[in-house]
């Protein structure tokens, strides 16, 4: 497998070197790994920390800056931060007005981060935290570590860092970022494995004639696989099984997220689909947003993520952003 | 009686095995998690390695919990908490004797267990670390050997399992038939056990 990497030891620190010459806008602690705004903190602003494993660019270091998040710590390629790295954030971007940890639903996230936690607590940081966990290909969540968080981690992170750079109180941007969770559900399709730059090779093995149905963003196999299907197919598929979960009332927010490897052409005709159902469901969109924002390496295939919004959300939505992956309004 | 000596031999012999079976630990990873318990645990281990050498606590529970501090910092994902916590309360529940028993140490690493079981959620027959060291533990009044075995077999009898923790539970019963990687791991370091006994 051919990779434009050094050695795998070094793929991450080497991307937060070729990311801080990119962005003057951001402090990159290469060391520490970890992303901060360079204004920060603000004064009497909530502060935003997500985090997670590396590889799902630009989430989450491309979302850190004015209107999103305060800071980000990525991990290893696909295995979660440590909780030294979310203390680390937690203090540079501390304010006095608090600090909400946005967390995905994954065992190793979910540990850290409450470690982080009480150790930011200990040095009288204020610390709220919401966990994401949208994505319903996870079947009998009773009986696994519970529903993964996905594409509703964008929503998440872009609507409650809109509530804080307006300077709303940490409960307020707490509660908005459970309001989005809840509203939120995605489902994801995978073409291909992809590849770790640990192992150098696909990490699991996934025929050309066939699909997996259900992936997470870590490279993981699906719930089931079927044979090829066509996009029409997928769509109908994906939104089938957000719908049989959510019966949106309001207008919803739209994700069509690539994995990394499937070109926008194929999104954009997938995006085709994916509103052709909701409009026959009978599901407005007030909103849309196609692009590679929550990836999986070189993964080919995409993920929905639905939110059903109010006007408060869409007015949250629509605020200024400025960060490396998304950027609108200033 | 064991000592501090005996601790960070049990800490090297753990990390060498580690980085030896780092590849097939990550095979293991591949079909039902993620492709990196390997590669996480060896650069864990290796930093346990490099501080017991630079600082060298002087009790048994100074060692454990200087590895366990170690592990949290260092490796990551769901192993580094969970190692780092078996061996942090582990060492917590040792004191500051400069000498321990192999009884009293027995105890210890049931208190270590029963923490990481209340960390991560994780019952025997979940397919997890749990399914090696709760049969270890039962068995460390027989010898270090007696447990290593144990460990052993409570790790192979994680393959007919369905995952329901960590994230090979999203495969479902898709997860059957896949040894699973942190039982494997933990046999591992049971197994070093007898190394450090020499």
């Amino acid at each position: 497998m051919k990779m434009l990497i050094n050695v795998p030891e070094t793929v991450v620190a080497d991307a937060l070197r070729g990311m801080a010459a990119a962005h003057p806008e951001l402090t990159v602690d290469v060391e520490n790994r970890v992303i901060v705004r360079r204004d920060a903190p603000v004064a009497g602003k909530v502060g935003l920390v997500s985090g997670g494993g590396s590889g799902h660019e630009p989430l989450h270091g491309g979302f850190v800056g004015p209107g999103m998040l305060s800071a980000a710590c990525p991990g290893e390629v696909f295995t979660s931060p440590v909780p030294d790295q979310m203390v680390r954030a937690a203090a540079a971007v501390d304010s006095g007005a608090g600090v909400l940890f946005i967390v995905k639903n994954y065992t190793g996230d979910v540990l850290n981060f409450d470690m982080a936690a009480e150790l930011a607590e200990d040095e009288g940081i204020q610390i709220a935290k919401v966990l994401v966990d949208d994505d319903v290909a996870v079947t009998d969540s009773l009986y696994t570590a519970g529903r993964r968080g996905t594409g509703a981690t964008l929503f998440v992170e872009k609507i409650a860092g809109a509530a804080a750079e307006e300077g709303q109180p940490l409960e307020r941007v707490e509660s908005l970022a459970r309001q989005v969770d809840a509203n939120s559900r995605s489902f994801g399709v995978a073409l291909s494995a992809c590849t770790t730059p640990a192992k150098g090779s696909p990490t699991f093995d996934l025929p050309p004639g066939e699909l997996e149905l259900g992936v997470g963003i870590h490279g993981e196999p699906g719930r089931e696989r079927r044979a090829m299907m066509t996009s029409r197919e997928i769509a109908d598929f994906a939104v089938q099984a957000i719908l049989d979960d959510m019966t949106p009332r309001n207008p919803v927010l739209v994700l069509v997220n690539g994995m990394g490897g499937t070109p926008l052409l194929e999104l954009y005709g997938f995006n085709a689909e994916v509103q052709r159902v909701l409009g026959e469901r009978g599901v407005a969109v007030a909103r849309t947003l196609v692009g590679n924002y929550v990836t999986s390496l070189d993964m080919a295939g995409a993920s929905v993520t639905v939110c059903q919004i109010d006007e408060e959300l869409l007015r949250l939505w629509d605020a200024p952003v400025r960060t490396p992956g998304l950027r609108w309004g200033m | 009686m064991l000592d501090a000596d005996f601790f960070r031999r049990w800490m090297t012999a753990a990390a060498a095995s580690v980085d030896r079976e780092a590849e097939h630990l990550t095979a293991l990873d591949s079909p039902i998690g993620d492709a990196d318990h390997g590669s996480n645990l060896r650069r864990g281990f290796l930093a346990v390695a490099a501080a017991l050498e630079k600082e060298a606590p002087d009790t048994p529970g100074a060692v454990l919990v200087l590895a366990g501090r170690q592990l949290i910092s260092t490796v990551g994902g769901a192993s580094g908490p969970l190692y780092g916590t078996l061996l942090r309360r582990t060492g917590k529940a040792l004191g500051d004797a400069a000498e321990v028993s192999e009884e009293r140490f027995a105890e210890a690493l049931d208190a270590g267990v029963d923490a990481v079981m209340r960390l991560g959620g994780a019952a025997p027959g979940d397919k997890t670390m749990i399914d090696a060291l709760v049969p270890a533990v039962a068995a460390l009044g027989e010898g270090f050997g007696a447990a290593a075995a144990a460990a052993e077999r409570g790790a192979e009898a994680t393959v007919p399992l369905q995952a329901r923790k960590g994230r090979a539970s999203y495969l479902g019963e898709r997860s059957i038939g896949h040894r699973d990687p942190g039982a494997t791991s933990a046999a591992l370091l049971v197994a070093a056990l007898t190394e450090a006994a020499g």
